[in-house]
């Protein structure tokens, strides 16, 4: 069991960018920005009036008023973008395959679209009771229940919270577990929809939030800009993907975490370091081979001169030879289904073109690495890394390989 | 009072269970009009809404609640019920 290999094979989107994974990757290799202002909710009181929302996704779209009855806007994008996936991979998960299908999703809020407005209700407005469906709606791992409901997924499923990095240990997770022969298969990723009028302003006041963009490594950043959307990936045993002829997007080799023990919102050096020296190792990566890093970049000040210390920690002089971008800056801070946005974004940079940091302006001594600031790069890239640096001081990485039919 | 009651319960169900007003009748079962737990537990919380009740029904057992609902002129019956209990 020790040498089974684990690959992508399906990619379901929904972001701010576009409602699939085509649209998602084709948007941000072009450098167009999600982020634009809040047109979802009202905001006359609040001081951060951007986001990246998903203002073309529209439950209705999808789901009949019964399914909406059940699934919060959160569950909504998470079981679109799993069709897709699935669609797109062909795996078929009748049987016994589907017994042995994991189901694994980050989310870090759950069900807020709901919490809100039900807070609203009974605490603004005096209501006495709420629709019987808030629980099983809110809920934060409603999403994973109902992608292994739609698929009939009956493997091992549950949702991880571990803030920003809730993917990368969900991809993490469903990764070692077949590579371990706990599971053939596994539909994973993350999904997050909390732009609510409750989570911003619990946002505004850590006052780490841009009020004007998200500029990741450039001297002028001000701050995170928040935005919601899904990502789903499905991942197989390698043999089975090949013998059943399936179209493989990338190979998983290695996954690291760590935790830095430290501060609850400091990012920490050594934390961001090990999490990257372990995922490398799991996979038995020359750090040398790394062509490209999808960066945590949130665009705060701490954040993008700790990271950026931190590669050079860990990659030595090969530093100056990555290309190093933070795709937030198109399609925001997604939370709990960062990781997975930021997973198809670096899986297309395999294919050769590695997506941009855009909204970049001036250089930052702090972050003198190739940013790939504003326009996309064309370079080869054998093998990328996925970082995820959590609130909370919870790292997640990943490393991925680029498949050459072997 | 009667018909009005009755008017509005039915039109509750029809469309929690997305069927035509007409096919829900007063000898009508819930089971019947293809509703499951979940839709029992929507209409509940429709008629409470609707009347500004408190309907005493428990999902745990919903044959042993106070309110019956077992059929759609039973649950008039016990709007009803209610409806006066209030006034």
């Amino acid at each position: 069991m020790s040498n089974r290999r684990v690959v992508v094979t399906g990619q379901g989107v929904i972001s701010s960018l576009g409602l699939t994974a085509d649209a998602h990757v084709t948007a941000l290799r072009e450098g167009k920005c999600g982020i634009g202002a809040i047109e979802l909710i009202p905001t006359e009181n609040l001081t951060i009036k951007i986001a990246a929302e998903a203002k073309a996704f529209k439950g209705e779209d999808y789901f009949g008023r019964s399914e909406i009855a059940l699934r919060d806007r959160v569950t909504q994008m998470a079981t679109v973008a799993a069709k897709e996936a699935i669609a797109q991979s062909g795996a078929v998960f009748d049987g016994a395959l589907g017994e042995r299908t994991a189901t694994i999703l980050g989310t870090s809020m759950g069900g807020q679209q709901t919490q809100d407005e039900n807070y609203r209700l009974v605490y603004g407005e005096g209501k006495t009771r709420v629709h019987p469906f808030i629980v099983p709606r809110l809920m934060a791992n409603a999403p994973v229940s109902w992608v292994s409901m739609d698929h009939g997924l009956k493997g091992p499923a549950y949702s991880i919270s571990t803030a920003c990095a809730s993917s990368n240990h969900a991809i993490g997770q469903a990764f070692h577990l077949i590579r371990s022969g706990g599971a053939d298969a596994a539909v994973t990723g993350g999904t997050e929809s909390g732009l609510t009028w409750g989570v911003l302003k619990g946002w505004e006041g850590l006052r780490v939030m841009s009020k004007t963009a998200c500029r990741p490594f450039s001297k002028t950043r001000d701050g995170m800009v928040q935005g919601e959307g899904a990502a789903i990936l499905v991942l197989e045993e390698l043999e089975r993907a090949k013998e059943r002829g399936a179209d493989i997007l990338g190979e998983i080799v290695g996954f690291g975490s760590s935790a830095d023990a430290g501060d609850i919102v400091q990012p920490s050096l050594d934390g961001a370091t090990r999490a990257m020296r372990a995922a490398l190792s799991d996979g038995s990566v020359d750090p040398t081979k790394i062509a490209y890093v999808n960066a945590h970049g949130t665009a705060t000040a701490m954040n993008d001169r700790t990271e950026c210390a931190a590669l050079r920690d860990v990659f030595g002089s090969h530093a100056d030879s990555l290309s190093v971008s933070s795709t937030k800056s198109a399609h925001g801070h997604c939370i709990g289904a960062a990781g997975a946005l930021e997973m198809v974004a670096t899986l297309s940079a395999l294919g050769g073109t590695v997506p941009p940091t855009i909204g970049y302006e001036e250089p930052d001594p702090d972050c003198d690495l190739n940013v790939v600031p504003n326009d996309a790069q064309t370079r080869d890239v054998p093998y990328a890394m996925s970082n995820s640096f959590a609130f909370g001081g919870l790292n997640a990485v990943v490393v991925v390989k680029r498949w050459d039919g072997n | 009072m009667s018909d009005t009651t009755l008017d509005a319960v039915r039109s509750i169900i029809a469309e929690q269970a997305m069927i035509d007003v007409a096919e829900v009748k007063p000898e009508s079962t819930l089971s019947d009009l293809g509703v499951d737990s979940l839709g029992l537990v929507e209409i509940v919380f429709a008629i409470e809404e609707k009347f500004d009740v408190t309907v005493p029904f428990n999902a745990n057992d919903p044959s042993a609640s106070e309110f019956d609902i077992s059929s759609v002129q039973a649950a008039v019956d016990g709007v009803e019920k209610l409806r006066a209990a209030q006034a």
